[in-house]
């Protein structure tokens, strides 16, 4: 019998080590010889915490939101007895959300334990390197990655083998390898899975890029506010020198190669490449101009490739399975899967792996099963803070870069945030341009300033202070800003506000015109109230009222005293007659 | 980056000038000694020691590592990671990532304010809470989300967050009375 727990950050914000303790427990109490493991992301979030287990014929349950108490029935009945607990075990409709899945990057992810390397060798691990280091010449491994048509998986979707050749030709030594694992869009979480799940397969995908380009040393540059993937690289880094597959003279081989750690220091503009490599020489994180591109001089003024951690997740899979097979997946021009954050108005949200090419609706409803509540799909935000909204009525744009982009967001790095009527599209914009106003590094005018205008004109109209100029003002502001920046942060700034002005302009107008925010969202342009028809006077709305602004008394329905009232949503949160309502 | 910091507020206000004791770096200074570009590593190592930056500490690590002093206080107000104040007993961390905001992150903010009677970004007056916006803490399925002292709460609504935070208080004051 084997019991695997899910500890991925979400699995243990849900509360998954109170389950692996609860198992312990249960296995000293009864006395049992049970191996426990702990194992990164599978995806399914939205039924964290998970526990699997495993019986001796191989045959494997995976119980869904398990509670220390469930743990104890757990082994009452399946451990001790081989009865599984059926009415805690996943569901058939929640089988659904794997099924229309095709794992390439995540292939190990929630299946080995991250903090063993020889689980990773089990499952075919650093099998790759080897083939590289021993059959392959460093241009072939180049052409496998040409001929699998890889592309970026950080945002842009460059040609990962045009860099890897670009940092090969060019002059210059050392030559060094980056992995972006700056993961910056609030409301993505792809690269931090598969470092905390399956670490060691970007280190791989490092070593076969470093050998393919002539490196010798690697950085990760990594989020400080992911500490449970850092300590699992540092874990992966420790046991992959100890066995050789880093350092010198790897496998024999002469070829020399080593990885080391970088803590970035939060901020969202060091996920830029030039931004990024100021930062791991310790610098204020300011993008420059391009040309002169990483490839010629990065690191140090150095050759130096970057690429997504996503990206080099993927390369041991190409060079062990050849590049036709990676590329027989996907689109023409989009080869292999993309890895999504899928949340927000979702019923089930997380990590989903999906082929290139199948449209957002799929990926929406057939594997994330539709909307909370079944309210009304309103949009999807792809792309964060540089992306945009696509609206409903494009739902079946496949999942490719230039089909993406024709709407005007773009693939990103994998956010996808799915929202229903209740989102109000201006508040959505005026969110997305106060982050990335407030994360601008300042540079350039455009992008400080223009930002921080178009900020003010979108605060505006969401106080339902919005005048009929601001629309066209937005629109010339938001031009300028794309032009006027140097790099891509600036340069994408503005297209939540375009995306959505484009699409739900009548949203701008009800707000500027009608004084209305037709999602009742805009605390400006909205009043709490109560149905006296609805209303059993129980009074707990006024008592839970922070700021006393409900009056009433027995037998009397209850009312929401306008001036007084904060719009914190207490009263319609608490009531249990579904008596308060918004205007 | 907010161009307009200098208004509101002078640089001393934002910089406390408090004994510390310097030799607690010693061990890291070693490892790093007149290597510019480690600055960033040692800031962050400096933070986990004295859980700021103090502004000697800052004019040491310059020394040290042979950097200005106005490149090292550039570095550490570039990086949202970097404070140069001192936080309260517990830290909370208040999701505003994408999903968090679409589902209500904004109301739980606003109900955190009122229940510590803080704005976001300050320390309450008894030391014991700081409450801060973060941009987003990769829990997107459990959203809205908030994490304090490294423990994550999710599926909040304002009413809950309220409860976390008196749940808190009560338990120090149990532990005062002792
Ligand atoms: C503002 C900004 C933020 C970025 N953030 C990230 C990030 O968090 N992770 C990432 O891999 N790439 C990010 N990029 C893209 C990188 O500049 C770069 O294109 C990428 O790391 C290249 O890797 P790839 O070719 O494997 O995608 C960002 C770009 C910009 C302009």
């Amino acid at each position: 019998m084997k019991v695997i727990v899910g500890l991925g950050s979400c699995g243990i914000a849900a509360g998954g080590n109170r389950v692996l303790q609860a198992v312990e427990e249960e296995i000293k109490k009864r006395n049992l010889d049970v191996e426990v493991k702990k194992a990164g992301c599978i995806g399914m979030c939205y039924l964290e915490p998970l526990m699997e287990v495993v019986d001796d014929e191989g045959r494997s349950t995976m119980y869904v939101k398990v509670t220390p108490e469930m743990v104890g029935d757990i082994f009452e009945s399946h451990i001790e007895k081989g009865t599984a607990v059926e009415k805690y075990a996943l569901s058939d409709e929640d089988r659904g959300y794997l099924e229309g899945q095709h794992r390439i990057a995540l292939r190990n992810c929630g299946k080995i334990d991250p903090e063993c390397i020889d689980e990773y060798i089990g499952a075919g691990g650093y099998r790759a390197l080897e083939k590289a280091l021993k059959e392959m010449t460093p241009e072939g491994v180049i052409e496998e990655i040409k001929i699998s048509g890889l592309r970026g998986r950080g945002g842009a979707g460059f040609p990962t083998w045009f860099k890897w050749n670009a940092t090969r030709m060019a002059s210059g030594s050392p030559k060094y390898i980056v992995c972006n694992a700056d993961e910056g869009d609030p409301g993505a979480f792809m690269d931090r899975s598969v470092l905390e799940g399956d670490p060691h397969s970007v280190l791989e995908g490092m070593a076969i890029a470093a050998y393919a380009i002539g490196a010798e040393a690697g950085y990760i540059y990594v989020r400080a506010e992911y500490p449970l993937a850092i300590k699992r690289l540092e874990m992966a880094i420790a046991q992959a020198r100890e066995r050789g597959f880093l350092g010198k003279n790897i496998l024999g081989t002469g070829f020399c190669f080593d990885i080391n750690i970088k803590a970035g220091a939060g901020a969202f503009v060091c996920g830029e490449e030039t931004a990024l490599i100021a930062s791991l020489e310790g610098e204020r994180g300011m993008p420059r101009l391009k040309p002169p591109f990483p490839a010629q001089r990065g690191y140090m003024g150095k050759p130096t490739n970057i690429n997504n951690v996503e990206t080099f997740a993927n390369v041991p899979w190409i060079i062990k399975n050849g590049g036709k097979a990676f590329a027989s997946v996907g689109t023409e021009k989009s080869k292999g899967t993309k890895v999504f954050a899928l949340a927000g108005k979702v019923k089930r949200g997380g990590l989903v792996e999906v082929p290139m090419g199948i449209p957002l609706r799929d990926v929406i409803f057939k594997i994330g099963g539709g909307i909370k509540g079944d309210r009304k799909i309103k949009a999807v935000q792809l792309g964060g803070p540089s992306g945009g909204c696509v609206p409903e009525s494009l739902l079946d744009t496949p999942v490719d870069y230039e089909s993406i982009v024709k709407t005007g967001a773009i693939m990103g790095s994998g956010g996808m945030i799915v929202m229903d009527e209740t989102t109000c599209m201006v508040d959505m914009a005026r969110f997305f341009l106060d982050f990335t106003q407030k994360e601008s590094c300042g540079k350039c005018t455009h992008c400080r300033i223009g930002t921080k205008r178009m900020l003010e004109i979108l605060e505006r109209i969401c106080n339902g202070e919005g005048k009929d100029e601001d629309l066209e003002t937005l629109e010339e502001l938001a031009l300028n800003v794309k032009e006027g920046s140097l790099c891509g942060l600036g340069q994408t700034a503005p297209n939540p506000v375009l995306t959505t002005l484009k699409y739900f302009r009548h949203e701008y107008e009800a707000h500027i015109k009608d004084k209305k925010c037709p999602a009742r969202q805009c605390k400006a342009l909205i009043a709490y109230r109560i149905d006296p028809e609805k209303c059993r006077s129980c009074s707990l709305c006024a008592r839970k009222c922070p700021v006393n602004a409900i009056k009433g008394s027995k037998g009397q329905p209850y009312e929401i005293i306008q001036e007084n009232c904060t719009k914190c949503g207490t009263c319609k949160e608490v009531c249990r007659f579904g008596a308060v309502y918004v205007e | 980056m907010d161009c307009c910091q200098c208004k509101k507020s002078g640089l001393d206000d934002r910089f406390p000038d408090e004994e510390v004791d310097l030799s607690l770096l010693d061990g890291v200074l070693e490892k790093y000694r007149g290597n510019p570009g480690s600055l960033i590593t040692v800031l962050q190592k400096a933070q986990d020691i004295y859980g700021y930056l103090p502004k000697k500490v800052l004019y040491h690590i310059g020394r040290e590592l042979r950097v200005k002093p106005a490149k090292v206080f550039g570095v550490a107000t570039f990086y949202a990671q970097f404070r140069l104040n001192p936080i309260g007993k517990h830290l909370i961390m208040v999701c505003h990532g994408t999903a968090c905001h679409v589902n209500g992150a904004e109301l739980i903010t606003s109900a955190l304010c009122d229940e510590l009677k803080i704005k976001e970004g300050e320390t309450t007056k008894d030391g014991l809470f700081t409450l801060q916006n973060v941009a987003c803490l990769g829990c997107c399925s459990l959203a809205p989300v908030m994490m304090i002292d490294g423990e994550a709460y999710g599926k909040l609504t304002p009413d809950k967050a309220r409860s976390v935070i008196r749940e808190i208080l009560k338990k120090e004051a149990e532990k005062g009375e002792v």
